[in-house]
């Protein structure tokens, strides 16, 4: 068997081959950093969250969440999120589709414009909300609280829809499918991991926000704080336990988002595997 | 259903995709767009389609304008080069797709919906993966799918942009060899655009051959193929040697003008075009034209011998010979020959 190969791979050497990479002191040394770092500024805070709610016991912990003026807050807090992740998800879609499938002018406009609310501070769009809608602003006395986000879902569906191509619908347009049945049969069920994806994302930012709601709400009590504004006016009252009781519901809420964005991140990326693999077994 | 365009223009920007266009296709042929690509047929596909507008120019369907129809009215089925199923349904539901999005009062009755869907994952000989994903298809299966999709709805047309462009080499003439028996049996108005000259050779009742925006000639296979227009089509159509050529006493010689006999009338430098099977490759001059070349490779493996050769200015000659012509004059690498042309296109080098 071995009769024509050269002797010099008969008397190769027995060791195993070395796989190259960097000494284990430093291996471990760029874990130990990475470990601490994690357990300083990510589950250190959501213990302490935890343990300052929970510190004069579980029945202090619930009478704080039963008040009133707490559940005044949780109550817009989820109200205001659900409006502004419906309009999101509109809008969002909307200025998605435009910029995917369509070339116009202004198009470069518009992507800067969905840009814009990352780059400049919450504060200020509050700023300009309060300019545009407040009681002495622009556009009258109705007051929109929260739909700030709108464009949040946005970036995350653009990818998407640009990797679909026009194809699968303009073969849905030729078999005699409308637009709305187009988009509802064929754009729709190919984009929604990236639409909750981005629903996911928007719903915590829009909870979570602080900054605008703070310039725009007037901070009433029991009417139109939310739960990040009341938390800043107990914590500063030195109510810690039930400023920490609220602020483990946001923190819970964190949690949920990110096992959630998880889940759908390991589904989406199971789906483009599935369509990457093109099996050319003949006819 | 028969399918005219006329004068059609269409611009992208500054690229200008179709430049006054005008093509007719009776009804029932099957028919090719042939051309490199940026030649502007898959545009012009697009605009039959109606998934692109013209500039100017109208697309009529039997005599009847249709440039203002929205594709939803057209009734053509249209097939993707990348297939372009819809990736959440099944096969089944794919071809389904076109019955159940009709409106309500001309949507067949469920039961009438599988059975037309059964009957064309026969035609299409896909039966047993009515239950599949496209994910877990051939790309020749796909195709097929695709293709039922686009008869579903009974198309009076039937396009196709470079139906075979994604797929490999055997699977490809395997399918276009199925899809010329499947026109004969059905018989729709199909037109189909590809850059493969010996795909449109092989397959379609008439071919038109596509350059820069314009149609440079159209015609059956034969005519294109053995009466080329111009040289673009004569170069496009298959392999090529060219020749500078001299004339004298009103006949064509292939090899350098001496002087005297060099231009035609027109001033241009006559060029002679010649195919590679049109060669003969002989040991001893035998006709008054010919020119001396020495055989550099030879490539045995195959229907024809392909011999390459140098002439004394170093240019390239391509010839395939036959087999028992190749054992006839025992030829080997680096043999003085002389190759004299059968047969050849004179066309004015422009």
């Amino acid at each position: 068997m071995a009769t024509t190969a050269s002797p010099r791979i008969l008397t190769a050497p027995r060791t195993k081959p070395r796989v190259r990479t960097d000494p284990a002191l430093v291996r471990w040394a760029l874990i130990a950093i990475g470990g601490v770092f994690l357990g300083l500024f990510l589950l250190l805070p959501l213990a302490a969250v935890f343990a300052n709610a929970f510190a004069k016991g579980a029945t202090a912990y619930m009478a704080a969440l039963r008040e009133p003026e707490a559940a005044s807050a949780i109550r817009l807090t989820l109200l205001a999120s659900a409006i502004a992740v419906c309009l999101n998800v509109v809008f969002g879609v909307a200025a998605a589709w435009a910029i995917a499938r369509f070339d116009f002018t202004g198009k470069n406009l518009l992507i800067t414009l969905i840009d814009v609310p990352f780059s400049v501070s919450p504060v200020i769009s509050g700023m300009i909300f309060v300019l545009l809608f407040g009681a002495q602003g622009w556009f009258g006395s109705w007051l929109a609280a929260r739909d700030l986000k709108i464009i949040f879902a946005v970036p995350e569906l653009i990818p998407v829809m640009q990797a679909l191509g026009g194809e699968e619908e303009e073969a849905a347009v030729t078999l005699g499918a409308s637009g709305w049945k187009t988009f509802f049969r064929i754009t729709l069920p190919n984009i929604k991991w990236g639409l909750l994806y981005g629903i996911i994302l928007c719903n915590a930012r829009a909870m979570g926000e602080f900054g605008a709601v703070s310039v725009v709400s007037g901070h009433i009590r029991g009417l139109t704080n939310t739960m990040p504004l009341y938390i800043e006016i107990l914590y500063n009252d030195y109510q810690f336990v039930p400023a920490f009781a609220i602020a483990s519901l946001l923190t819970l809420l964190a949690v949920v988002t990110l096992v959630a964005k998880s889940l759908v991140e390991w589904k989406t990326e199971r789906q483009a595997a599935e369509h990457d693999s093109v099996t050319e077994e003949g006819l | 259903m028969s399918i005219e365009a006329r004068n059609i223009t269409k611009r992208f920007g500054d690229f200008a995709a179709l430049k006054d266009v005008t093509l007719q296709i009776p009804a029932g042929e099957l028919v090719a767009l042939l051309g490199p690509s940026g030649s502007g047929k898959t545009t012009l596909l697009r605009v039959i389609a109606g998934l692109e507008f013209p500039d100017a120019g109208a697309v009529f369907f039997d005599g009847v304008e249709t440039t203002e129809r929205s594709v939803q009215d057209r009734g053509v089925g249209f097939v993707f080069q990348h297939y372009s199923l819809f990736r959440h349904m099944t096969v089944f539901e794919n071809i389904a797709f076109g019955l159940r999005v009709k409106p309500r009062r001309e949507r067949p009755a469920n039961e009438r919906i599988r059975a037309r869907v059964n009957e064309l994952l026969k035609l299409v000989q896909l039966d047993w993966l009515a239950a599949r994903y496209p994910s877990q298809l051939s790309g020749g299966q796909r195709q097929r799918v695709a293709l039922a999709r686009a008869l579903a709805v009974e198309p009076r047309v039937l396009l196709l942009d470079e139906p075979f462009g994604a797929l490999d080499a055997k699977v490809r003439q395997e399918l276009r060899r199925w899809l010329r028996r499947l026109h004969d049996e059905i018989h729709v108005t199909s037109l189909f655009v590809t850059h493969d000259q010996e795909e449109a050779l092989e397959v379609a009742d008439r071919v038109v051959v596509m350059n820069e925006g314009r149609i440079e000639q159209e015609g059956s296979p034969d005519q294109v193929y053995h009466q080329p227009a111009n040289a673009f089509v004569y170069r496009f159509l298959g392999n090529l040697n060219l020749f500078s050529a001299r004339v004298q006493d009103g006949k064509t010689y292939i090899g350098e003008p001496a002087n005297g006999f060099v231009a035609q009338s027109d001033g241009h430098r006559p060029l002679v075009y010649v195919r590679p099977h049109l060669l003969n490759i002989e040991r001893r001059p035998t006709s008054e034209n010919h020119i001396p070349a020495w055989v550099k490779h030879i490539n045995s493996a195959g229907s024809l011998v392909k011999v390459e050769l140098a002439t004394e200015q170093g240019e390239r000659i391509q010839v395939e010979i036959s087999h028992e012509r190749y054992h006839e004059i025992d030829l080997k690498k680096d043999d003085a020959v002389f190759v004299s042309p059968r047969d050849m296109r004179v066309f004015a080098d422009t």
